[in-house]
């Protein structure tokens, strides 16, 4: 069976696609924030690989398809932006002071909470980069002396997270106004936070991406900066 | 035609994303540079709406699936982290939720109190 498996083509992603399906049906029926699409598709693809025995790189090797479209898909968002550009100029202040101050709460918090904990250097840059869009996380975690793969892991939980919370957190916080709420969701969980955004509205997910290349600018930079805080 | 050109023009910047990460010494992903050349095309006209929207559109509705493997991954970086779980998890759970409250109010209340230009100008 497994072999089968593993020289399946389409089979991994087959499996992310189904999974992801019943997650959207799930959530029609029960409104609530446990029902992700994304968080049951990942769920479902767990177990199911862990109670047919089938290895966790089989599913990555066939999945591995969908994942190279995530550039493109990541560039394409450049064109909700551009037509909600009328709306950036006029709040255009702002929204960069929003996601300014978003990405200092995120490194400042991490800071205080690693003192908490009295973590090591290693372990405080590892999370400082937690809030922005993989790739450029890794790259940091990397630089500053952080161990990737827990970046990597603790990037994802962020991103599913704020899909996840993103819409009861707003309701809560009276966030109502959906260029507030793109940004609040771009700044906190990056492109996984702004699948979500998309679903939202054309406003909330082109405030998002715009919000994921900002905060991942300017982290690049403060990031590099906080890392001296704990040496 | 429609669609094989909509996705030769989003590939090829892709392309061009990726040659740029190569020859820059920043460590900035080529979807970033990406993003902001195809933003550049737009705005300058280069590259119109209508010849890139049913792909783009099509792409960004599919994203969330994009991010099931990365995740499903985490199966084998449980044994790296569960050693440190309880910082980490507690400190991912407060900041995300920290973040998105301040970021979104933040800018809730720079509208609300007229940062706009058109009320400056």
């Amino acid at each position: 069976m497994s072999e089968f498996f593993e020289t399946s083509v389409f089979f991994g992603v087959f499996l992310s696609i189904l999974s992801y399906g019943i997650g959207v049906m799930l959530k029609k029926k029960w409104k609530l924030a446990v029902f992700n699409p994304l968080l049951i598709a990942v769920v479902i693809v767990i177990l199911f690989l862990t109670v047919s025995n089938i290895d966790c790189s089989v599913y990555q090797e066939g999945a591995k398809s969908i994942s190279f479209l995530l550039t493109p898909a990541t560039i394409c968002l450049a064109v909700p932006l551009y037509e909600q550009m009328e709306l950036l100029k006029k709040n255009y202040k702002a929204v960069l002071i929003g996601i300014f101050s978003g990405v200092l709460t995120s490194l400042a918090s991490i800071l205080l909470l690693a003192f908490l904990f009295e973590l090591d250097h290693a372990s405080y840059v590892t999370l400082l980069p937690k809030s922005i869009t993989t790739a450029i996380g890794m790259g940091v975690s990397e630089e500053l002396g952080g161990y990737v793969s827990i970046t990597v892991a603790v990037i994802i939980v962020t991103g599913v997270m704020g899909n996840m919370f993103a819409e009861t957190i707003c309701r809560i916080f009276k966030i109502h106004d959906p260029i507030a709420i793109g940004i609040a969701i771009g700044t906190s969980s990056h492109a996984i936070g702004t699948a979500k955004a998309m679903e939202l509205g054309e406003v909330e997910g082109a405030m998002s991406s715009l919000s994921i290349v900002v905060s991942g600018i300017l982290t690049v930079i403060g990031a590099s900066l906080f890392a001296q805080f704990i040496v | 035609m429609r669609f094989l050109r909509q996705f030769g023009i989003i590939l090829l910047i892709s392309f061009i994303g990726e040659i740029l990460y190569v020859l820059l010494p920043f460590p900035i992903p080529a979807s970033i540079y990406g993003i902001i050349i195809l933003f550049l095309c737009l705005e300058t006209g280069l590259v119109s709406v209508a010849s890139v929207k049913e792909t783009s559109d099509f792409l960004i509705e599919i994203m969330p699936i994009m991010f099931v493997p990365a995740a499903v991954g985490l199966m084998d970086s449980w044994q790296t982290i569960k050693s440190d779980l309880v910082p980490y998890a507690v400190i991912t759970v407060i900041t995300t939720c920290v973040v998105m409250i301040v970021s979104g109010r933040v800018v809730q209340l720079g509208i609300r109190f007229g940062m706009r230009r058109d009320k400056h100008e």
